[in-house]
């Protein structure tokens, strides 16, 4: 390679690396604003502030999910494993709300164990699979096929930003 | 196999030889590409099995998935363009960087309208301020700056300098949109499609995707050799070859 393009190479590539660790460093710094919501262990440990607008996230917990047959009014708890709240909405919810699913809700959190959503969002885990394929998983006993098994597939909070902090 | 790419190389790079080489695969490649989309796309969106939780609402990915990942690939070889036209001040390059932009920059926004209308029946909301969302909104953002900077400077060689700058330094963008959904909270779910592994979406499901993304990747090719084509007839009009080719002969 001739020398002036091999010093061209160099610059363009300077330039991109010291970009690349400008954005790089920049995301790590924002890693709290950028990240969507709350997990239930920081709601528990007191990180998120008492009365403020804030997102959460976590799985829907098995049988925890209370309507009222009057009203659109609904209850129910989220967890991560590592601690749980209650989340009191009125409204619909999407198509994909369930049990054992990933969700995140936008609201206020009135104390450390009560949020009152305004929005309900429901989060899709990366797996795709017919009905007939799941019920014949779920006949196999395969752990797998049911929702909310494999915690991270199911929209699981990951937690690892709280290590940081 | 380094020769022939260094050939290839060499080839391609030469105006009159390029005009050939589009000559000879476009009669086929369009064929081809529509041929695999018009596949995939009737099997996924009719004959494909409905998805356990969201019923039909899934069948968008047919659309959605291969929108976004020509998008990020055209966007990649748009860097691999940039880098050779700024390094070694190659004509194709610059020629091939003007060339993939305005597809690329349709596919983004594809990807993005039909993740929204997605999203609605699926999250319960049409957009949030998600990393991946964002970082794909920018995405679309950047293609529409590179085609903004090739026809705000006059002189071609000049603007396609710029445009490459600004094609070789988003990349670093490709790197967040692709990662996002694994390094930080995202609403958006991780990626389906793995290239080293298993993928988590039924045989049945994706093959149609496989074929659609394949379709649409062959006609976003395609385009790119068409227009290129063009640019090169126009950059290159006082040259003999294309004034022999305008008179009806060889080009």
């Amino acid at each position: 390679m001739n020398p002036v393009r091999k010093q061209r190479l160099f610059v363009v590539l300077a330039v991109l690396a010291g970009l690349a660790v400008a954005v790089g460093l920049a995301v790590y710094a924002l890693r709290q604003n950028i990240n969507l919501f709350y997990t239930p262990q920081q709601i528990v440990n007191g990180e998120a502030p008492v009365g403020a607008k804030m997102r959460v996230g976590g799985l829907v917990e098995d049988g925890s999910v209370q309507r009222d047959p009057e009203t659109l009014n609904v209850v129910f708890t989220v967890t991560d494993g590592k601690g749980s709240f209650d989340i009191h909405y009125q409204g619909i919810l999407p198509d994909l709300f369930r049990e054992g699913q990933g969700i995140v809700a936008n609201g206020t959190l009135v104390s450390r164990d009560r949020f009152e959503a305004d929005e309900v969002l429901a989060k899709h885990d990366e797996t795709y699979m017919p009905p007939e394929v799941q019920d014949a998983l779920e006949k196999a006993g395969h752990p797998g096929s049911k929702p909310g098994a494999k915690e991270k597939d199911a929209g699981y909070p990951r937690g690892d930003y709280n290590e940081s902090d | 196999m380094w020769k022939t790419i260094k050939r290839w190389y060499h080839q391609l790079g030469s105006p009159r030889y390029f005009y050939r080489f589009c000559e000879a695969v476009l009669p086929w490649l369009v064929p081809v590409s529509l041929a695999l989309l018009a596949v995939g796309l009737v099997w996924g969106l009719v004959y494909a099995p409905v998805e356990r939780y969201q019923g039909d609402s899934y069948r968008i990915i047919y659309i959605h998935v291969p929108a976004s990942s020509g998008a990020l690939m055209g966007y990649i070889a748009m860097g691999v363009a940039g880098l050779v036209a700024l390094v070694w001040r190659m004509k194709m390059a610059e020629v091939m960087l003007k060339a993939l932009a305005p597809f690329g920059a349709v596919l983004a926004a594809v990807s993005l309208l039909t993740g929204a209308l997605w999203g609605k029946p699926t999250w319960g909301t049409y957009w949030q301020w998600d990393a991946r969302m964002t970082s794909m909104l920018i995405l679309l953002f950047l293609y529409l700056g590179i085609m903004a900077l090739q026809n705000a400077i006059r002189d071609p060689r000049q603007a396609a300098r710029a445009a490459a700058l600004l094609a070789v330094v988003g990349v670093i963008n490709v790197v967040i949109v692709k990662y996002s959904v694994e390094w930080l909270n995202t609403l958006h779910q991780g990626a389906t499609l793995k290239v080293v592994g298993e993928s988590s979406i039924d045989a049945s499901m994706k093959w149609p995707l496989l074929i659609s993304m394949a379709g649409l990747w062959l006609l976003y090719a395609a385009n790119v050799l068409m227009r290129a084509r063009t640019e090169v007839l126009s950059r290159e009009r006082r040259s003999g070859w294309v004034r022999r080719l305008v008179r009806g002969g060889e080009a």
